[in-house]
């Protein structure tokens, strides 16, 4: 692209500007008060204008600058099956109880890595089921089925 | 109150068997966090802050000190032998670390940096003892004003310290501050940015975004590029340092230790300064500056003796006010308040036991770790050959499974990945996370402290310029910012982060 900014520069500036002014935004539901009793919208509004307010600096001190390149290239295969195994964790772990959401974690975990195969991924996940359950279930006494609800016949 | 009496107690506290058990499990986990790149102290400290829920406050806090300056001596080794420094603040040490140890003087490399680590956390510690106390009594002092006033100057002076764009840094900064609010406000429950979801009243779970911002943002960043790591040196032989070496590595272990200890107290990456500082003070000081970056023994023992006291000074900050420097101390206060102790100048007199326990512990935590480092140094060369691809997935599962047992709160697991993605892409972007992670933790603190005084003062904001330690602490953060922008500090700034990214 023929932009003369900072790409990075202009990213990181939206990326505040928008958190600031969701935050901003979203305290105008709450009470504002006044300087002598504050409510619970006061800092949240000074604090989202002024992070709006940044974020804009940020983003106008990217103009100017040369581009650097375009940085490595995206980890896709790494973002999507590491964040997506997390979001899978959170969701399934009361339903599918500790052993298969532990192994299928691990498992798919594993696999972000292009460096892993499938035979090394499920060596690499069955191990780590162990240690966990040793770890968090057995030393720890962490109260979660191993077997949830859903799997009960 | 004498030393003697109060170290006796601290000693008895932390001799008891169980708690010397843990002081070696946090430092060994220390050691190994530090020795293996790609996980840091503070993503391990946020993992295993669910784990110290069963141990009393004590045992729990010792056990997580010893993690965070076990971290300082494991970087060291893999700076040394594979330079690649494991903990940001060994950057140094591998410069001419790792100079030695292509000349065969790894073992003498290490040595040094372990006897180095050992004289500065020892001293480093006393100082800890000496300042704590008085420092805790003049902060009893404090009131509302005093105390938003200390956090708005740990906060900027956090950014003069850090690298990178001061903007980016502040907006950080006050991306943390507005994270920490979300939850039930403080004085009329009213709950805020929670999208009445019930789990969100208590708040964003600071684990998750400790363990999301740096544990989890640190993997997908790994993954960009995925190289093996190459140990160079496979074997270790002769630990034993020569007449001539001791007599090159004293003088710059010394002024290491005073440097470091004077940096660490100061907020943000005082650690990481206070190791560029000394091996620059070295390289001034030395007779044949041309050695240095070929493997100068001097250059090893400065910095290492740097880090090592600043992350035994860091420890005044917390310990007498409650204010955390970094990231980690963020996450013992977050440790404290688990326990149901709030940090703070109280501490020292209503719990005096556990103040001169973690205190003697460190002592204890460094000899520990010079044992540890020396003869079992084959070990952790062992250990450096554990590949990446077998260690993200494990912590993966750790910071899940850790997070989720906290509250059995499946929102903590969903935050985790939130925060990964935001504090990946704002790294991309050339954003530190440190800030944020110290903004969200003082978030709270800084409204309450605010709307406290604004309360004493019926709306009036002179309260923070009239009260005279007040008036002094804001303006020491103004003169902070001020330095952090000047252009002649700005350049030195660039030179002493530069090899740090």
């Amino acid at each position: 692209m023929a932009l003369n900014a900072s790409r990075d520069d202009l990213a990181a500036g939206a990326i505040f500007v928008a958190f600031g002014s969701f935050f901003a935004l979203e305290a105008m539901k709450y009470e504002f008060g006044t300087p002598f009793r504050m409510g619970p919208g006061f800092m949240p509004i000074l604090l989202g204008g002024i992070l709006v307010a940044l974020g804009i600096a940020v983003a106008a001190k990217g103009f100017g600058k040369p581009e650097t390149g375009s940085g490595p290239a995206w980890p896709w295969r790494g973002i999507v099956l590491v964040l997506g195994t997390i979001l899978f964790f959170a969701a399934t772990i009361r339903g599918l109880g500790f052993v298969p959401v532990v192994l299928t974690t691990a498992l798919v975990t594993a696999l972000s890595s292009r460096r892993n195969s499938w035979l090394a991924a499920l060596v690499i996940a069955l191990g780590l089921t162990m240690l966990c359950y040793l770890i968090f279930v057995v030393g720890l006494g962490m109260i979660v089925p191993l077997f949830g609800p859903w799997l009960s016949f | 109150m004498d030393l003697v009496s109060s170290l006796a107690l601290g000693f008895s506290v932390a001799l008891d068997p169980v708690n010397i058990l843990y002081c070696f499990i946090g430092v060994l986990l220390g050691t190994l966090v530090g020795v293996l790149p790609g996980i840091g102290p503070t993503a391990t400290i946020a993992m295993l802050l669910p784990i110290t829920f069963t141990l009393g406050p004590a045992t729990a806090l010792i056990m997580l000190a010893g993690i965070y300056y076990g971290a300082q001596y494991g970087g060291s080794t893999t700076a040394i032998l594979i330079n690649l420094p494991g903990e940001s603040s060994s950057a140094v040490t591998a410069i001419d670390g790792y100079q030695m140890a292509r000349q065969g003087r790894a073992g003498q490399a290490l040595a040094t940096a372990a006897i180095g680590s050992f004289f500065a956390g020892s001293v480093a510690t006393l100082l800890l003892a000496f300042f704590a106390p008085p420092l805790a009594r003049a902060a009893l002092n404090f009131g509302a004003p005093e105390y938003f006033s200390l956090i708005v100057l740990g906060l900027l002076v956090s950014i003069a310290l850090a690298h990178g764009s001061i903007l980016k840094a502040l907006a950080m900064i006050v991306l943390g501050l507005l994270l920490g609010m979300v939850g039930q406000d403080i004085y009329t429950g009213t709950p805020r940015f929670t999208f009445g979801v019930r789990e969100l009243f208590g708040g964003l779970n600071f684990v998750a975004v400790a363990v999301g911002v740096f544990g989890i943002a640190e993997i997908l960043r790994n993954l960009e590029n995925e190289t093996e790591r190459e140990v160079g040196v496979k074997k270790v032989t002769n630990l034993w340092l020569t007449r001539e070496d001791f007599g090159r590595i004293w003088a710059p272990i010394l002024r290491g230790t005073g440097l470091g200890s004077v940096l660490g107290i100061l907020p943000g990456g005082g650690h990481i300064l206070s190791s560029f500082a000394s091996y620059s003070a070295e390289k001034r000081l030395s007779k044949n500056p041309q050695e240095f970056g070929k493997g100068a023994i001097e250059g090893v023992a400065g910095p290492e003796s740097a880090n090592n006291a600043a992350a035994q000074t860091s420890f005044i900050p917390l310990m007498t006010l409650g204010i955390p420097a970094h990231p980690v101390m963020a996450l013992m206060v977050g440790a404290f308040i688990l326990q149901g102790i709030t940090p703070g100048p109280n501490v020292i007199n209503e719990q005096p036991a556990l103040f001169w326990g973690i205190i003697a512990s460190m002592w204890i935590g460094n000899l520990l770790l010079i044992i540890l480092n020396l003869p079992l140094i084959g070990l952790w060369v062992k250990m450096l050959s554990i590949p990446y691809r077998v260690l993200f997935p494990a912590i993966v599962l750790f910071a899940c499974i850790g997070t989720y047992s906290i509250n059995q709160n499946i929102y903590d697991v969903y935050a985790i990945a939130f925060f990964a993605m935001v504090g990946y892409l704002l790294i991309r972007f050339g954003c530190e996370p440190a800030p944020l992670l110290l903004g969200f933790v003082l978030g709270p603190l800084l409204e309450e402290h605010l709307r406290r005084a604004m309360i004493i003062s019926r709306g009036d904001p002179m309260i923070f310029v009239t009260r005279p330690i007040s008036a002094t602490l804001l303006l020491l953060a103004l003169a902070a910012v001020l330095v952090a922008v000047l252009p002649a500090i700005r350049r030195k700034r660039q030179e002493v982060f530069v090899e740090d990214d």
